[in-house]
């Protein structure tokens, strides 16, 4: 089966952080449409140290593993000109928000999560709105099919079972839940 | 519910701790706007003109302007008023950057800051929360340093601050008040927040800022946007580079700079140095600042991002901003950026104006060298022109020795001097230092903004213009595609381009008299309407041909509040906030005799045909001819309470 894919890509060195993209993001997602506006309330924020001439936009996304790529991805260039090494960037999507900057991704007031949804709306947009905001084009964002398996939708335990192996990995799910079997059994539960 | 604007006024008396919120009154945005209006109604009401600037009587606001923290773009200008120890009148600065709109997000327009605390404190506002915290830690650290220890103290890289160095602390003259990327230089605002022991702000919100009609408000921006857009890819033409584009203007992203090097003068605004932009100083430039450039930066739903983070070997990083890359080498007559830009990094740290402190030091030396300071005044005095502007600067921002005198400015440092100093001030109106530019024919326009724009400064009254007649080739293109241009003015003011340097239509006597003031008004308005929606001036008033213009801000203003404004409302607001800032200036002094540029800033003057200029712009403007706005034209404008108090003062006659 074949899905279409969106993504967005971002170029760090044309990133000003400016929040542009918090803005019109919040705006976008208040109800009415366009009748709030506060960077807390976005679904991208951006990581801000200017004396050190750093910006990182971060979306927030859906269950994501806790791995933050910029940690891995982004480091100083050599071209004086740039600040991060082209090669490793234009491969790598935005990333979507990771253990540290969870917390940045709650409505204030009800803590409810704030996801990404990409600007999901009837008719669909063009593009994302932080894309259209950001006219130096440091967001920018890619649509494409990719093959997928048809997946089985997954049931709540299954969920539940597949973030532990996200977590701990197979072995140690698979042996604890062997210990807990073996222990149950012993104890002529089963 | 307040629609835009919050409504609600943060009011800090640091002599007592004692801090309340306090409602504005609605019908004050209809009639002021917000920023530099209400600020100005404000100083009106509580800063009498007997109050000294250096008193605790004496209020300092820090307004985020009307339109801050909605999507408009580049609506993120803080507003700082006080009273400027400087010119001793109304002393109105800006700055970019993010603060105004945390601000407004944490619920509030403005702070007025009054009194004085006992000891050194910052005020920490995290919405609703304000506390005045101990900052005797902070005391001498730098401008970037104090921001960087508050966000670490608070343990929030989110916070945006303001804050002074040590300039402002020892209450230099001329000291900024500074932020990230944005410096609020002029006037010497930050000596004021200095006395009143007040190191930084720092601030954070949360809360949402409502749009009354928000649909078509952001139908407005994305229209914004695209002319942004096509602003950046197409240059005006016949227009030196630096001026063809918009923003703040592009210092950073452009390196020609033949226009400001050889048309501004060097050293103590003294010589114009033709041929000085050569191939290889021009590359030696580039190569400076690409080197120096780590990262260009933005301002609050900008994302033009002027400015950049600068980092040079052995100097701490800064972000500079505008075309103090140039002021200081060209002060110093040094051919090198180099030097230009790590003295603007130490003198940004120290928290003091990139355009009137290489001035003062320009004039030390020119004093040193004429033999009215000498070594006994200035002990150890280098030589080397670089080392004299790092020693001057050091003494200034610390007021030792000498530099305790030049801290108040050129024209309080001759007085004080004396022994002939008083001569060499020759470049200050209204005791401020002005640009650095010494021409040859009377520009008449020129004439008129230096002459009566109150924030003394000429790039924040002049604007929409090109400055000199274009090339004939590019005329007809030019006016072909102007939507900027006021309505009932569109044919005269396409006329004057069209015409302007041709046979006899060239300075000093054209543009006539009454069409100067139609071109002074226009250009003037315009800022006045970014000041008090807090608009960056890069994106509307400054440039030529900018993306916000008099069609689109009273859109957004009736969107944004829901108060209907129409363009003449709106330029009668702005009239009406003008005259409130001279009014607060006539209360305290100014009259027409210091309604004058530079003597020597043209070669060839006019003085009768100058004081006809005058004289005719007064009265286009409704002022008698002390330059004071009549009783007609203060009720007129809905300012009935300063013609009672002018009459009252024996200011203006019954």
């Amino acid at each position: 089966m074949k899905k279409k894919v969106k993504v967005l890509k971002i170029d760090l060195d044309k990133c000003v952080g400016c929040k542009a993209c918090e803005v019109i993001c919040s705006a976008f997602h208040a109800a009415p449409k366009y009748s709030l506006t506060s960077p807390e309330f976005s679904r991208i924020r951006v990581f801000r140290d200017e004396l050190r001439g750093t910006f990182i936009p971060v979306k927030g996304s859906f269950y994501t593993k806790a791995e933050c790529p910029s940690r891995v991805v982004y480091f100083q260039n050599e071209n004086p000109l740039s600040d991060w090494k082209r090669e490793t960037y234009v491969v790598c999507s935005m990333c979507g928000a990771a253990c540290p900057s969870r917390d940045l991704f709650k409505e204030p007031g009800t803590g409810l999560p704030l996801k990404c949804d990409m600007c999901e709306s009837d008719p669909p947009l063009e593009e994302p709105m932080c894309v259209k905001w950001c006219f130096v084009n440091a967001i920018t964002h890619e649509e494409f099919e990719e093959e997928v398996r048809e997946e089985v939708e997954l049931e709540e335990l299954d969920m539940a079972l597949e973030s532990l192996v996200d977590r701990y990995g197979w072995e140690k799910v698979s042996n604890a839940f062997g210990r807990m079997l073996f222990s149950k059994m012993g104890e002529g539960g089963l | 519910m307040r629609y835009g604007e919050r409504g609600v006024s943060l009011e800090v008396d640091l002599s007592t701790g004692n801090i309340e919120k306090v409602e504005t009154p609605p019908e004050w945005t209809e009639l002021f706007l917000g920023g530099l209006g209400i600020n100005a109604k404000l100083m009106w009401d509580r800063v009498g003109p007997e109050v000294e600037p250096f008193s605790p009587d004496n209020i300092l606001i820090f307004s985020a302007g009307l339109l801050v923290g909605t999507p408009a773009f580049g609506a993120n200008r803080t507003i700082i008023t006080s009273i400027s120890p400087q010119t001793l009148y109304l002393g109105f600065s800006m700055l970019g950057g993010h603060w105004a709109a945390q601000l407004k997000l944490a619920g509030y327009d403005q702070i007025v800051v009054k009194g004085r605390a006992p000891h050194l404190v910052y005020l920490w506002i995290n919405d609703d929360k304000v506390e005045i915290r101990d900052a005797r830690h902070l005391k001498g650290k730098s401008t970037y340093e104090t921001m960087e220890l508050i966000r670490e103290e608070l343990r929030d890289p989110r916070v945006e601050i303001l804050a002074i160095g040590l300039a402002g602390e020892n209450r230099v003259y001329f000291s900024s008040i500074e932020t990230y990327r944005g410096s609020a230089s002029r006037l010497g605002l930050g000596a004021i927040m200095g006395d009143k022991n007040l190191k930084a702000i720092a601030v954070k919100g949360s809360k949402p800022v409502n749009l009354y009609k928000p649909g078509p408000f952001v139908e407005v921006c994305e229209r914004v946007r695209d002319y942004i857009i096509y602003r950046l890819n197409n240059p005006i033409k016949g227009v030196p580079p630096i001026l063809a584009y918009i923003g703040s203007p592009q210092e950073m992203k452009l390196y020609d700079e033949q226009w400001h090097l050889e048309n501004f003068a060097w050293g103590h605004a003294r010589v114009r140095r033709k041929g000085v932009w050569t191939k290889e100083v021009e590359e030696r430039f580039a190569q400076v600042q690409r080197n120096a450039i780590k990262k260009y930066v933005g301002c609050y739903n900008c994302p033009v991002g002027c400015a950049a983070t600068l980092a040079l070997p052995g100097m701490p990083n800064y972000i500079l901003k505008c075309y103090s890359k140039l002021t200081y080498l060209m002060a110093a007559m040094v051919d090198d950026l180099e030097f230009g830009l790590r003295i603007a990094a130490r003198a940004q740290h120290y928290g003091v104006d990139g355009f009137t402190t290489p001035q003062v030091m320009a004039f030390a030396v020119e004093l040193y060298e004429n033999g009215i300071l000498t070594d006994q005044d200035m002990p150890g005095f280098p030589s080397d022109p670089q080392e004299r502007f790092f020693w001057l600067l050091d003494r200034i921002v610390r007021r030792e020795g000498i530099g305790d005198v030049l801290a108040k400015g050129v024209y309080w440092a001759a007085r004080e001097i004396g022994r002939g100093a008083e001569k060499f001030d020759h470049n200050t109106t209204r005791k401020h230092e002005q640009m650095t530019i010494k021409l040859g024919m009377l520009n008449p326009i020129y004439f008129l903004m230096y002459a009566t724009g109150e924030k003394g400064n000429i790039t924040q009254i002049e604007g929409q213009l090109p400055q000199a007649p274009l090339p004939r080739e590019y005329r007809e293109e030019f006016v072909r595609d102007w939507p900027q241009l006021p309505t009932g003015k569109e044919e005269r003011f396409k006329q004057f381009i069209l015409e302007w340097g041709d046979g006899d239509k060239v300075f000093p006597f054209y543009p006539p008299p009454d069409l100067c003031c139609e071109l002074v008004e226009w250009q003037e308005i315009m800022h006045y309407i970014d000041d008090c929606t807090g608009i960056c001036a890069g994106l509307s008033s400054f440039p030529i041909k900018p993306p916000y213009h008099i069609h689109n801000l009273p859109l957004l203003i009736s969107y944004a509040t829901g108060i209907e404004m129409s363009e003449e409302d709106l330029w009668t607001a702005a009239t009406r906030v003008r005259n409130l800032v001279r009014a607060n200036n006539i209360r305290r002094g100014l009259r027409r005799e210091e309604e004058k540029p530079p003597e020597d800033h043209w070669k060839k003057r006019f003085p009768e045909y100058e004081q006809e200029l005058l004289t005719t712009y007064y009265r286009y403007r409704g002022w008698n001819e002390e330059g004071i706005p009549t009783k007609e034209t203060l009720q007129k404008l809905k300012l009935d309470f300063v013609a009672e108090d002018f009459i009252k003062r024996g200011i203006l006659k019954e």
